[in-house]
């Protein structure tokens, strides 16, 4: 049985191996696309239009503004001269946020009150919204404390701040860690979901199914196979990350490779069962999008897992993706406590173990 | 050009189309799922920060600091006496922030000194830790002004302050934006996913050839082809439409016609794309695995739906511009949040139709020269 299944293994191999265009398409795309993406889910805001439009005579507000123009997120500032400027260049993405000053405002603080900027934000870009709202009101606080001290005045409370793990803000270093969760599992599940279909489609199958070789061991023969695959395009894209991205590896690389020879089981065993599942090519390359696309929206890539209502925590407990978020982004980064990853192995090995036996089922009553 | 042979093959096609549960499944179920998923899925909205407060001596000072951080919807407050438990729960990520007010705390704040507060923020996520630490800037500063004034004493220095506004959605819910989106998703998976794979399997199985003995054109055979799934593509975007409006409240201010024919031409450049792929390949596992990396992937990243291309390197930002889904999502968000903007609206349309006809262009000089 085991030579059976070892003929079976190479052959697989031998068949990735030669085609020239799957050998591209899976062992040296995701490497070129870490690359690519990584730098494009990177969230910083930067090179930013900022619309000022001053109805405010004093000095106050022309020093505020001068702090803006000090900031790097600001790359441009146009002033303008009513408030149905200010609408236009909004509406037409001219600028991003406008600073509106009212008529009293270096008034008002002359007279010893406090007086309010108003900042618009574009609702479209609500997470850009959000980064400069934070970017701004540092620019202000910052401002204040130089009043304060200009005044000779001491704040009773001093802040110091200070960022752990990736101390100068990075946002490769929080970039990448997911994007190599997320592109492994593309692999995972290229390699596997469209297999069977393929032979099945194709008419090779019949072969398969009268050689000596049982259900199991045509399955046990397509994983391995799979796995070796997808474990060798992991690798090139970790040492990429290493080389080319300046992304540090902090925690343990066996605690990373055993979480991830547990996390493809399961993203196979998925494929296997869409594969299994799906009478054509199309049919499981459908299937597969119509997993694959939820599956990674619901796994913490985009937005965090907290912030979801808890009937779709409790989904995105049940992806795979989701575990393997976490394993990696406490390896890259952080020294995790070592049951921060077992709390997300056993999850996965739950889950490769039920989503194995489905596709080994469903497919032995297809060929039945 | 005959419309009978052209209607016939049509037919074909769409009862071949409807026939498979997998072409209902990606019309009529993905569009929905999607536009649910990032409904309630996917949020940027300010989510709850979990912060440790280290309390090293409490006193009536402390208390009252932790109160207020208390008070605000921000933050879900732990108190320890201890950083340790906190450091480690910090490593493994389940805290976004420690605050930690020092044993001589009180001591140095009622001298009116400047009390040293640490705060240690997770850097895992850099925009996180942007927002929790000037969030409880802002909270300690606010803090403090209460104190000042609750022990009787005048604010010392007036300050300046921001009062944010948020255009086009005010409650900043980012479902407005990323529901309009998705249709742009949706119709890239139709167009360019669906045909190429349909075009593909006619030459991997040979039953191309087949097609092109007999008196059909090529040309009556692409159309016959592709018109069913422009038009698929076109249900799945009313349909779309309505369940964003109707069901998930998301405000729709411009012109339907117009965000329809926007719709129609971006369906072009996608339709394009899948037979332009399909055409090269001639194999339907490569063809998907292509048409995900040059049409879904760049149609999610660089399009402004999810990330912001404002904030990318240049290179990236200029090949945005090769990207029709950019200028769709570009009207899509536009015509659902702002309404009829022409000066967004004109540029993005002409965009659209100059890639469709390009497109095509190219498809039908290299289908005349391989299919000849």
């Amino acid at each position: 049985m085991w030579q059976r299944i070892y003929a079976l293994i190479v052959k697989e191999l031998l068949a990735s191996a030669r085609d020239p265009k799957t050998r591209w398409v899976v062992l040296f795309s995701p490497p070129f696309l870490l690359l690519i993406y990584a730098f494009a889910i990177t969230q910083e805001v930067s090179d930013v239009t900022l619309a000022v439009y001053n109805q405010d005579q004093g000095n106050a507000s022309v020093e505020l503004i001068s702090r803006f123009e000090g900031a790097t997120v600001f790359d441009e500032i146009i002033y303008l001269r009513s408030d149905a400027d200010v609408a236009r260049s909004i509406d037409a993405h001219r600028a991003t946020l406008a600073l509106r000053f009212g008529e009293d405002f270096s008034r008002r603080l002359a007279r010893g009150e406090s007086a309010q900027a108003q900042l618009i934000l574009d609702g479209r870009r609500s997470n850009t919204a959000q980064i400069l709202l934070g970017y701004s009101s540092r620019i202000v606080a910052a401002y204040n404390e130089e009043r304060i001290d200009r005044l000779g005045a001491t704040p009773p409370v001093r802040l110091v701040q200070r960022i752990w793990f990736n101390p100068n803000l990075e946002p490769l270093w929080s970039a990448v860690p997911t994007l190599f969760a997320v592109l492994v599992a593309v692999v995972g599940f290229m390699v596997s979901s469209l297999s069977i279909a393929r032979e099945r489609e194709l008419g090779t199958f019949e072969q398969l199914l009268v050689s000596p070789l049982r259900p199991l061991e045509i399955l046990i023969g397509k994983s391995v196979p799979a796995l070796l695959i997808a474990l060798a395009s992991a690798s090139a894209m970790l040492v990429l990350g290493l080389l080319f991205l300046d992304v540090p590896i902090r925690g343990s690389l066996a605690l990373l490779f055993l979480g991830m020879v547990i996390y493809l089981a399961a993203i196979i065993g998925i494929g296997l069962f869409i594969s299994s599942l799906a009478k054509t090519q199309q049919q499981a390359v459908i299937g597969l999008f119509m997993y694959l696309v939820p599956a990674v929206l619901i796994s913490g890539y985009a937005t965090p897992v907290e912030n979801m209502p808890d009937w779709l925590q409790g989904l995105a407990a049940a992806t795979p993706i989701t575990h393997f978020i976490v394993i990696s982004k406490a390896v890259y980064l952080r020294e995790a406590p070592l049951w921060l990853y077992f709390s997300h192995i056993w999850p996965m090995v739950l889950i490769a173990a039920t989503s194995l036996w489905a596709a080994t089922w469903l497919f032995r009553r297809r060929t039945g | 050009m005959m419309f009978s042979r052209f209607m016939a093959i049509m037919r074909k096609e769409t009862r071949q189309a409807v026939r498979d549960p997998s072409t209902l499944m990606i019309a009529g179920l993905l569009p929905v799922m999607l536009i649910f998923l990032f409904g309630y899925a996917v949020s940027f909205d300010p989510r709850q920060f979990s912060v440790g407060v280290v309390v090293e001596q409490p006193t009536g000072e402390t208390e009252s600091l932790v109160a207020s951080l208390r008070n605000t919807p921000y933050f879900e407050i732990k108190t320890a006496s201890d950083r340790a438990a906190f450091e480690t729960n910090m490593a493994a990520g389940e805290l976004d922030a420690i605050i930690v007010l020092p044993q001589n705390f009180s001591t140095i704040a009622l001298r009116g000194e400047a009390a040293p507060i640490q705060i240690l923020v997770d850097g895992g996520d850099p925009n996180t830790a942007g927002l929790v630490g000037s969030y409880v800037e802002l909270l300690v500063q606010n803090w403090l002004e209460q104190e000042w004034l609750a022990r009787g004493q005048p604010p010392l220095v007036p300050l300046v302050s921001i009062e944010p506004r948020v255009w086009f959605n005010a409650e900043i819910s980012s479902r407005n934006y990323l529901v309009p989106g998705s249709v742009a998703i949706t119709l890239t998976i139709i167009g360019s996913l669906l045909t190429a794979l349909v075009v593909a399997r006619e030459w991997e199985r040979g039953t191309m050839e087949a097609l092109l003995a007999t008196p059909v054109s090529p040309l009556e055979l692409l159309l016959g082809k592709l018109v069913p799934y422009f038009v698929l593509g076109l249900g799945s975007f009313v349909l779309s439409v309505f369940v964003a409006v109707a069901f998930f409240d998301v405000p729709f201010r411009g012109s339907f016609l117009a965000l329809s024919l926007a719709a129609a031409l971006f369906m072009l450049c996608s339709l394009g794309q899948g037979l332009l792929v399909s055409t090269l390949t001639r194999n339907q596992l490569v063809a998907a695995q292509v048409v995900a990396m040059l049409a879904f992937l760049p149609a999610f990243y660089f399009s402004n739906f999810v990330f912001e291309l404002d904030s990318m390197p240049l290179a990236l930002q200029l090949l945005s511009y090769a990207i029709p889904a950019r200028f769709f999502v570009s009207t899509l968000q536009t015509q659902f949040l702002a309404g009829n903007v022409w000066g967004v609206l004109l540029p993005d349309l002409a965009a659209l139709a100059i890639f469709a006809i390009v497109i095509f262009a190219v498809c039908a000089l290299l289908t005349r020269t391989r299919l000849d």
